[in-house]
């Protein structure tokens, strides 16, 4: 079992690296000079020159591609030549907000998607489960930016019960932050537990007909145990990878809904460092995201290994 | 006074999507005395799973009850409450199923899962139950019974866990057992064991049970009374005596008709040498297999050493041994989806690569596969008509019309309506599916078809007509046939020649009437002896013999040095045998046995069977009676 969960984490690594190329690779293919860019259509050839070697940018692709990737390996992301700011501090302010924001949402989503999964299980053909079941699809089919759109017109401009904008600040009182976050939250709830839950419900239903789950029935049990105890653990690594791609989306998925609630998160980071050709902004957001789709995906694996008792037991 | 269980005018029926009705068990009655044994017999269909559902008032979702009783100590239970219907399952009346492989829940342990009903129902207190589960497997002689139930269903082998399933049944110490084909997937050394343990606990604990099978010599060894269904309705029912030795319905007899004989020689088919060639079809030499991976020239697990075995051309061989003795290694070595460690596979005399992805399409096409479980081989969601369709573009570059033409020829062949083109797999019967199964293998128009147990899953009248049509087959189309089975009869009812593998070795090989009849090879012996006879008291006879005891409480161990059957052999030579590799021995012209005894002295042992059993000695398997008699209330 630990070769396995060693072997997974071995894969992880090798992805990253992959991906550190491929994002290395595509960031230098967006057109544009750096250097044009930064000094702008007067810069003299002189000028420019200079720039590309005081930034290295006239060694070969190769070495430029290893300088880039030991000094993200030593923790130095870069400057950002806006501002000259370093990467790092620009980054970790974005970086805690969109922690904050995907911490609550999966606090709140995951219980409650996995509870409402199980009900919708636990009574197949109710309205409970027709409920369900039409709802999350219904939310499903609608892109996000249409619900966000549509919340924000009844409850900030209709109503105006909230703030239509996202902004945050140490100075606010808790009250307004959660006043300010509400909108976003909701939003992201909604589009993630939809999913979560049609995932549950359906794996817990697949598993309903084997024949351990009649056996079940024909020794007594209750339904409710049944699907909890008998059911509920057989469905476990299916419902944990559906959990993790949508924590990941949490992580790096949620730009639009950032950008329509204007919340400082590292999405919209990543989409300010794309317009302003920002490249080792670009560069440093991209492999945060990467990180974080890789690190959820190796830990819902293990989840999968250590819930499989064939996989944690073996003969 | 109202007897233990009494099944009084029961109905089950079906809907069809318009509502009406279609009846699936048409009015049965039956009673069942306290410890008495009814046996339901009936092939599959016949309604016989159905109702011994029904004696716990469940049926399967679709299904309902129309009318009629079910009464448990006079009360009926098909209008009891739903919570009272509960309280009933697995307290009063419990189930053995099938597979006890499908019936443990995989994340569970096997200790929860044995002493669940009897906590859940409060018959018992967990401490209570976990006692009495550790006194059953003393009983059912499980191996380390104190911690078996920490155990999960992956770590113990099939023919355990089916004896496992039975503690689970009795923990609660019900009054009636329900047991739906509980040996019929088993290898016949395996249900032996198993039917012994049975048989001793519906004894020893004074329940009464219900016995659902197809297979009458299993029903000889353990019913007191018969019921006889088809299609729903009872045939005939009486004393087990009556029914055995004196059926008067004509379907009981044709039941009876399609018992398998008991193997021995001159049972085999007739072969014509019209297809006849020199050189074999297909022939594996020297050739050792496994996996893990190969280190130092030899796999991390070996499952099979040294195995040479030729097939002539349109020939059948049959491969017979005991699960895990790597017959099914065998054929995917053949189609080359496992290669071989060591040695070569020769079709038509040219070698193949071993491993498939470097072979040619044609030779591909030549060698084709049929699974044993035609549900889990065949696209649940292709009609029939693409199912076989498919092989025909892809290895025979047929299109259109054509196409169609020769997916109803397949249809034909395989004795199946055309009409079953637009059909899906889950609309056929289980026999009926098997027959797709084979023709889509024969839809590439092969030389050699890897059989891997296609009867097995199958009923004796459904798997009599799919042997019949694999002879018809063979002779219209000159196909050789490497038949993989346990079930020694049908083997021997179709094949030209037997190889008996032993823990991935050929310890007997050869033409069927000579490996069918004396001198066997001691393991061949076994086998032969542990195919249930038609004839109450069979059960008690064999077991009373020393040397089956023996074949029978020990399994299959896979070792490097001497002869792989020492532990269960009754001939064994201590300090020969364990050490050294045994000589083959050739009693007549292509007919090898491998041991260490001379013929002679194997021809003395069918003669005289206690001069040589001297100093082997049967570790005592009686259980623990006393364990069994501290039934809870």
């Amino acid at each position: 079992m630990q070769r396995m969960v060693f072997h997974r984490i071995l894969i992880g690594i090798i992805t990253l690296w992959v991906v550190s190329v491929l994002v290395f690779l595509m960031t230098n293919a967006l057109p544009g000079d750096v250097a044009q860019i930064v000094l702008g259509q007067s810069a003299t050839p002189e000028s420019l020159a200079a720039y590309r070697a005081e930034r290295g940018l006239d060694q070969p692709l190769i070495s430029q591609y290893f300088g880039w990737l030991g000094n993200l390996l030593s923790g130095d992301l870069g400057t950002s030549k806006a501002g000259g700011a370093s990467i790092s501090s620009l980054i970790s302010e974005r970086l805690y907000n969109t922690m904050v924001m995907a911490g609550i949402v999966a606090l709140i989503s995951v219980p409650l998607s996995v509870g409402l999964g199980l009900l919708a299980a636990m009574f197949p053909g109710t309205w409970i489960d027709k409920t369900l079941t039409f709802g999350t699809l219904a939310l499903i089919s609608v892109p996000e930016f249409f619900i966000a759109t549509f919340m924000v017109l009844i409850f900030a401009v209709n109503l105006g019960w909230l703030p239509s904008v996202a902004r945050v600040s140490a100075e606010q009182s808790y009250y307004d932050w959660w006043r300010s976050m509400a909108m976003p939250l909701l939003v992201l709830t909604i589009v993630v537990a939809a999913q979560m839950i049609r995932m549950t419900r359906a794996g817990i239903l697949n598993v309903m007909n084997s024949p351990y789950i009649e056996m079940a029935i024909l020794k007594g049990v209750r339904r409710k145990r049944i699907i909890l105890r008998h059911a509920f653990f057989n469905t476990i690594g299916p419902i944990v990878n559906v959990i993790a791609l949508n924590l990941a989306y949490l992580v790096s998925g949620v730009v639009i809904v950032e950008t329509i609630f204007a919340y400082p998160g590292l999405a919209k980071l990543m989409i300010d460092g794309v317009q302003t050709r920002d490249l080792p902004l670009v560069q440093a957001t991209a492999m945060i995201f990467c990180g974080a789709y890789v690190i959820l995906i190796i830990l819902a694996d293990v989840a999968a290994i250590l819930s499989n008792p064939r996989l944690r037991n073996p003969k | 006074m109202a007897e233990l269980f009494e099944i009084d005018n029961l109905q089950i029926q079906a809907r069809k999507e318009d509502g009406t009705p279609i009846p699936i068990v048409k009015g049965v009655s039956f009673n069942v005395k306290a410890g008495q044994v009814v046996a339901l017999i009936g092939e599959s269909g016949s309604g016989k799973s159905t109702i011994s559902l029904a004696t716990m008032a469940y049926c399967r979702p679709g299904l309902e009850f129309p009318g009629g009783e079910v009464r448990l100590h006079g009360k009926d239970i098909l209008t009891m409450e739903p919570q009272d219907q509960r309280s009933l399952r697995g307290n009063n009346v419990a189930y053995l199923a099938q597979s006890a492989a499908a019936t443990f829940n995989p994340a569970i342990t096997i200790g929860e899962q044995v002493t669940e009903a009897a906590v859940l129902h409060g018959t018992l207190t967990q401490e209570e139950a976990d006692r009495r589960a550790i006194q059953l497997y003393h009983a059912l002689e499980l191996p380390d019974p104190d911690l078996l139930g920490r155990r999960y269903p992956h770590q113990v082998s099939g023919g355990q866990l089916q004896r496992l399933m039975a503690a689970m049944a009795l923990v609660s110490g019900p009054d009636l057992l329900v047991l739906d084909e509980p040996t019929t997937a088993l290898d016949v050394t395996t249900q032996i064991e198993v039917l012994k343990a049975f048989k001793k606990v519906i004894q020893e604990e004074g329940s009464a049970a219900i016995y659902v099978t197809h297979d009458l010599a299993v029903v000889a060894q353990v019913a007191d009374h018969i019921v006889v269904l088809y299609s729903g309705e009872i045939q005939e029912q009486g004393p087990v005596d009556q029914i055995i030795n004196n059926p008067q319905h004509p379907y009981t007899k044709r039941l009876m008709a399609a018992v398998k004989p008991s193997p021995k020689a001159g049972m085999g088919d007739v072969h014509d040498e019209e297809h006849d060639r020199v050189v074999p079809n297909i022939e594996v030499k020297n050739m050792t297999a496994g996996y893990g991976g190969i280190v130092n020239g030899k796999p991390v697990i070996t499952v099979l050493r040294d195995i040479n075995v030729k097939i002539k051309n349109s020939h059948v061989v049959g491969v017979i041994g005991e699960s895990g003795c790597g017959k099914s290694t065998l054929a995917r070595v053949m189609a080359g989806l496992l290669p071989a460690a060591k040695g070569e596979v020769y079709l038509d005399g040219n070698r193949l690569e071993p491993d498939l992805k470097n072979r040619s399409r044609e030779e591909l096409q030549k060698i084709q596969f049929v699974y044993q479980m035609a549900d889990t081989a065949l696209n649940p969601r292709q009609v029939i008509g693409d199912i076989l369709g498919r092989p025909l573009e892809f290895y025979r570059g047929l299109k259109g019309q054509e196409r169609r033409e020769e997916v109803a020829n397949l249809l034909r062949l395989v004795e199946l309506p055309v009409e079953f083109e637009t059909r899906y797999p889950s609309e056929l019967s289980g026999g009926q599916k098997q027959r797709v199964n084979m023709a889509r293998a024969l839809a590439a128009n092969p030389e050699v078809m890897l059989c891997d147990e296609v009867t097995s899953a199958l009923d004796s009248i459904v798997s009599s007509n799919v042997i019949k049509l694999l002879k018809k087959l063979r002779a219209k189309t000159g196909v050789s046939f490497v038949f993989i089975s346990h079930d020694l009869s049908t083997v021997g009812s179709f094949a030209d020649e037997i190889v008996v593998l032993y823990a991935g070795r050929v310890v007997e090989q050869g033409p069927v009437d000579e490996v069918l009849a004396p001198p066997y090879h001691p393991y061949t012996r076994l086998l032969i002896s542990s195919v249930p006879e038609l004839r109450v008291g069979w059960l008690e006879d064999t077991m009373q013999k020393r040397e089956m005891a023996v074949g029978i409480a020990r399994g299959v161990e896979i070792t490097d040095t001497g002869c792989p059957f020492y532990n269960r052999c009754p001939i064994a030579i201590e300090g020969t045998c364990n050490t050294e590799t045994a000589p083959t021995r050739e009693p007549s012209p292509e007919h090898f046995i491998s041991c260490h005894r001379t013929m002679e002295e194997i021809e003395d042992i069918e003669k005289n069977p206690q001069q040589i059993l001297h100093g082997f000695e049967v570790a005592a398997p009686g259980g623990d009676k006393a364990a069994l008699a501290a039934k809870p209330v």
